[in-house]
């Protein structure tokens, strides 16, 4: 087993009395000293700081946009061609079968012609990096941004934060999903709207000797706490949002897992892609199963893995995450379902200790999106 | 008050014991969303799972620390799980058990050395 890695927040967790534990090969905070509950909740009526520097950052840089565009392009099923400068698309990494090998958001930075950045899964970042290096034509290269660092800031309080750091940068009137330079508080940052929480914020790449001293400034500001794991999870849950390794797998296709959004118009009549035979099938004909909202009726979660079961008791899928919801006050999980019976309303049992309670497929996300699109 | 390694404790009063988990153990769990108690009238054997008690992150059994049937369950804490993380030790408590053989409680670890026990756990 390889030695546990530590991000460059790690003394700033520990003084902070986070509760840290491994995860994806990082030392990572779960909670601080509120937990999870407070966590969360702060989070989705404040503003709340998360280090998500395990996560890996990359530049792809070629001649050009569109020489990097069709480069990313052959690997996933997203549009980066039409991708304008500024603006970031999330996608995945598909394998020959359709199945997924991570999911990752991709951004054309304003004003860099031929670059684009991307930021993958910690638990996957290998394997992304070893899959670009075999992949990518000559002219257009990989760099692995092991010294940048990154942060999410995220909440309805997020924007007034960030343009009282930033005065005049323009930071609050940045739409959803869109990427520029920002200098706050003299911290040069790469910025963008968007996050992982349903809420509306910021991630922010930062060089990793500056990522502390900008971090501690965020968090004076009387609005943000720091957040850990464990709300990072419950968040993206009521959100709605895969999480790699869950929702997404080697099996799984981007089509059952509810995520043809992210597949524009020119790339399914093209194809071109990993997968794409499956995916064009399943975007025709429908998938055989699908990915659903749960709600059991009563308090018990439902946990990973447990059974999903029809009325006669016969298997139709199973939880990917469960747990509890703390903005909706009740137990939610996400599931894959037999297309049969993923229609909202639809009743199933979850089997938990052995017995099925009753839930019923709910309509994601269950928290709704609060993201800012000017 | 008597506590097990796994932070069940009993506490024995007039032949009935009240079973909980510790202050330890809440606090290791975080914020309890869900309990699970056992019915009336069931007769555990020592370390049988008896209740579950989840929090958001995930779920615990509670092992019954000694042989004993289910008199009383506290149903506040079904309808109140964060009770747990209030007040473990008293309105938290899980179940009253009538013991099999009160003398059971002699191997658990008192308070002094539970306490001691909770220092070599890291």
């Amino acid at each position: 087993m390889s030695e546990v890695a530590q991000t460059p927040l790690h003394a700033l967790h520990v003084s902070l009395g986070a509760r840290i534990a491994p995860f994806a090969g990082y030392d990572m905070p779960i909670q601080f000293k509120s937990g999870i509950l407070a966590e969360h909740l702060h989070t989705r009526t404040q503003a709340g700081l998360f280090d998500v520097s395990h996560m890996g950052q990359a530049f792809l840089d070629g001649p050009d946009h569109e020489t990097t565009a069709r480069a990313l392009e052959a690997l996933c099923p997203a549009d980066i061609l039409s991708l304008a400068p500024g603006r970031q698309r999330y996608t995945q990494f598909l394998n020959a079968e359709g199945g997924t090998l991570d999911d990752l958001m991709a951004t054309r930075p304003p004003g860099a012609n031929g670059r684009i950045a991307l930021v993958v899964n910690a638990a996957r970042k290998a394997d992304d990096f070893a899959l670009l290096r075999a992949a990518l034509p000559r002219n257009v290269t990989l760099t692995v941004r092991d010294e940048a660092a990154l942060v999410a800031l995220q909440g309805p309080l997020a924007s007034r934060v960030l343009a009282r750091l930033a005065p005049e940068s323009g930071v609050e009137t940045m739409s959803f999903m869109t990427a520029q330079p920002i200098r706050i508080a003299g911290f040069d940052a790469e910025v963008s709207r968007s996050g992982y929480t349903g809420e509306d914020g910021y991630e922010i790449s930062l060089p990793a000797d500056e990522v502390e001293a900008c971090a501690r400034l965020l968090l004076e500001q009387p609005e943000v706490a720091p957040i850990g794991l464990g709300a990072r999870d419950t968040l993206r849950l009521e959100a709605g949002l895969c999480l790699y390794g869950h929702e997404l797998d080697e099996t799984i296709d981007p089509i059952e897992a509810g995520l043809s959004w992210s597949i524009q118009k020119r790339r399914r009549l093209e194809g071109g892609f990993p997968g794409a035979a499956r995916v064009q099938a399943a975007l025709a004909r429908g998938p055989a199963r699908k990915r659903v909202g749960l709600r059991p009726e009563g308090r018990a979660p439902a946990r990973d893995g447990a059974e999903i079961v029809d009325s006669s008791g016969a298997r139709i899928g199973s939880v990917t995450s469960g747990g509890f919801g703390p903005s909706v006050g009740a137990p939610i999980a996400i599931g894959y379902v037999d297309a049969a019976h993923a229609p909202i309303g639809t009743p199933v049992g979850l089997v938990v200790r052995g017995k099925a309670l009753p839930a019923y497929v709910a309509a994601l996300p269950f928290h709704p999106h609060a993201y800012y699109r000017g | 008050m008597r506590f097990t390694k796994d932070h069940e404790y009993v506490s024995f009063e007039n032949g009935l014991a009240t079973i909980g988990i510790s202050d330890y153990a809440q606090s290791q769990l975080g914020d309890v969303v869900f309990v699970e108690l056992p019915p009336l009238g069931v007769k555990f054997a020592k370390g049988d799972a008896a209740a579950v008690v989840e929090s958001v992150k995930a779920a615990s059994d509670v092992y019954c620390p000694v042989a004993g049937e289910v008199v009383a369950v506290n149903e506040a804490v079904t309808k109140e799980p964060s009770l747990i993380n209030e007040d473990s030790q008293g309105r938290g408590w899980l179940f009253k058990a009538k013991l099999a053989d009160p003398s059971e409680l002699d191997a658990m670890m008192d308070e002094a050395v539970y306490s001691e026990f909770l220092k070599t756990i890291a």
